[in-house]
């Protein structure tokens, strides 16, 4: 039998690896740095130029060089905002008839139906949003919102079918998978025993479900809710899609509008001057320092959660 | 004391099992109707022209696409290039040699925190990069923008897959002398490799359908890809330009070119979540 030489080889190759899996790890690090350090650079200009008031400014006015980002976080607000009211009460709801009321057979098709959403790209929901909602927002849905509401200025003017609610509606629908898949996780979580107790004393599932479930399981679903949120608020294709892109803040959902992210994909390779560039960098990091602080949240309560069900398990 | 009556109780129940099922048949019904409505838009822009030759000009109909899913193709293969390598490696120190360390727990928080942030946002950072100081747009650019959205998708599934190995084959094959690389690449990686594999592949298909961190990286282009060098044309740019084009020859393609990256991109992720599911 030949044994193979030990000497220095083995090991120079087992450094090596070690180095660059420790360097691909730290090349994580780096680009997290990174893109914060290299968004803030490239937005000196813009910081310089109007400082904190760019936050509050509703102008955006490229030939005076005048840039603020008040109506790009309005309307990124108000769009996410529809979006959570719709999905998370839909979310939860699907979840529950995924774990508590559709037999297995049933569940397990129609959640990966579900899971499927999430696999659309956002292009796609953009074409569909554009094409086939919006038109249908416009002679169906928002002339009978009118009728049924009356003038309210949040459903005044004229039904373009582009806008801000049905920008929420395709987000409601972009984030659904997400929302559902978390909550489905928690709700098959909640212990057995807990459940069943609950049944033993009589009680109904929805009655389960509320008192017992939902108790146990709610600090999953606003973890959940975190996601979707983070998930919404980036979204990007889809929503240029639909908005309209109008720099303004209106008080109907009708009216078109714009978000910080639809900003950057409609001006970006437009925008020839040096001020007007860093602005929309400006907006670019307002986003990302927003997600960032979304996402750690919604990590960090996730993480707590899982160390908790280990202590209790 | 008077009993109170159980059919309150009972019909609510009933209602919100109803009501459940509802919802879940709404959701189901957007999925059908999106895909229906890109099937039918899509199936009457397809034939083998679309497939294969160079967009027409604006508002003329005929033409195709063939020179953006050649781009789309390249530029997905170059984020796998440098995506999947660098993930793969940062996976192995995570699971591997910085288990439990502080570091490896600090990066593993930031790959979960960077699969959250907007695509759009890592687009915008390759564009000042690579596209500022090369003083043009790129279909490199375009490929680094893809691959920095495979990163850390690959490396916390690759984490994941080789956490679940059982710890005794690792033991085993360490106590038989063997280097700790030689291992994880020749026993821990064998012993999931489906894993890693679907990893992989549900990260392809998620990027390949992406448009936001093209936009100001690889931009778009009418000509074929001579190089990476330029402005490279690929499918999702191109919808985002014909759609909101008022040609209806254009609008029509765009159709063609969703159809395609739809249907690629949703059957990668029913292909391989079946055989990942068929193994366990």
């Amino acid at each position: 039998m030949t044994r193979r030489a030990h000497g220095r080889a083995p090991l120079l190759a087992e450094g090596l690896f070690r180095t660059a899996a420790l360097t691909c790890a730290a090349f994580v690090l780096l680009v997290m740095a990174g893109l914060f350090v290299v968004l803030l650079y490239r937005s000196r200009l813009s910081i310089h130029r109007f400082g904190w008031g760019f936050l509050w400014s509703t102008a955006w006015d490229p030939v005076r060089d005048n840039f603020g980002a008040a109506s790009s976080i309005f309307g990124t607000i108000i769009s996410t905002l529809i979006a959570m009211l719709i999905a998370v009460p839909l979310s939860f709801i699907i979840a529950l008839f995924l774990v508590e009321v559709a037999h297995p057979r049933i569940a397990r098709p129609v959640s990966y139906g579900i899971e499927l959403l999430a696999a659309i790209p956002s292009i796609i929901y953009g074409m569909w949003g554009l094409f086939v909602l919006a038109p249908l927002m416009a002679t169906y849905v928002q002339p009978e919102m009118q009728k049924v509401v009356g003038k309210l200025p949040l459903f005044s003017g004229p039904p373009m079918g582009i806008g801000v609610l049905t920008a929420g509606l395709v987000l409601a629908l972009m984030v659904l998978p997400f929302i559902t898949a978390v909550v489905r996780d928690v709700f098959a979580l909640v212990p057995a025993v807990m459940k069943e107790a609950g049944y033993g004393l009589g009680a109904t599932t929805w009655e389960v479900t509320r008192k017992v479930t939902v108790g146990y399981g709610m600090k999953g679903i606003v973890g959940g809710v975190f996601l979707g949120l983070g998930r919404a608020i980036g979204e990007t294709m889809a929503v240029t899609f639909v908005i309209g892109n109008d720099h303004r803040i209106a008080a109907s959902l009708f009216a078109s509008g714009n978000s910080i992210a639809s900003t950057l994909a409609n001006e970006f390779t437009e925008a020839s001057e040096p001020v007007y560039l860093s602005a929309l960098v400006e907006l670019g990091l307002i986003l990302f320092v927003v997600t960032l602080v979304i996402q750690v949240l919604a990590q960090l309560w996730l993480a707590r959660l899982a160390r908790q069900a280990g202590t209790i398990a | 004391m008077t009993r109170r009556p159980a059919w309150p109780r009972k019909a609510m129940d009933a209602a919100v099992k109803v009501v459940s099922a509802l919802a879940a048949a709404l959701g189901l019904g957007f999925l059908a109707w999106i895909l229906f409505v890109v099937l039918r838009h899509g199936a009457a822009a397809l034939n083998w022209t679309f497939l294969t030759s160079l967009p027409s000009a604006p508002g003329s109909s005929g033409g195709g696409l063939g020179n953006a899913i050649v781009g789309t193709a390249l530029m997905t293969l170059l984020a796998c290039a440098l995506g999947v390598p660098v993930g793969l490696l940062a996976g192995v120190y995570l699971a591997e040699y910085g288990r439990g360390t502080r570091f490896a727990t600090t990066v593993r928080f930031l790959a979960n925190v960077m699969m959250g942030i907007p695509s759009i946002i890592i687009g915008l950072f390759v564009y000042a990069i690579l596209v500022l100081p090369t003083g043009h747009f790129s279909g490199w650019a375009g490929g680094v923008a893809l691959a920095l959205l495979v990163l850390p998708v690959v490396a916390r599934t690759t984490e994941d897959m080789l956490a679940m190995v059982p710890n005794a084959l690792r033991e085993s094959a360490l106590a038989l002398g063997s280097p700790h690389w030689r291992a994880t690449v020749q026993i821990l990686f064998r012993a999931c490799r489906a894993g890693l594999l679907t990893g992989v592949l549900l990260a392809v298909a998620r990027v390949s359908g992406e448009t936001a961190p093209l936009l100001f990286t690889a931009l778009n282009s009418p000509y074929w890809p001579r190089s990476l060098d330029g402005p490279t044309a690929n499918l999702t740019v191109t919808i985002f330009n014909y759609a909101m084009s008022p040609y209806p020859a254009w609008q029509q393609a765009a159709w063609g070119a969703s159809f395609i990256i739809a249907i690629g991109v949703l059957a990668l992720t029913v292909v391989t979540r079946t055989l990942a599911r068929e193994r366990k």
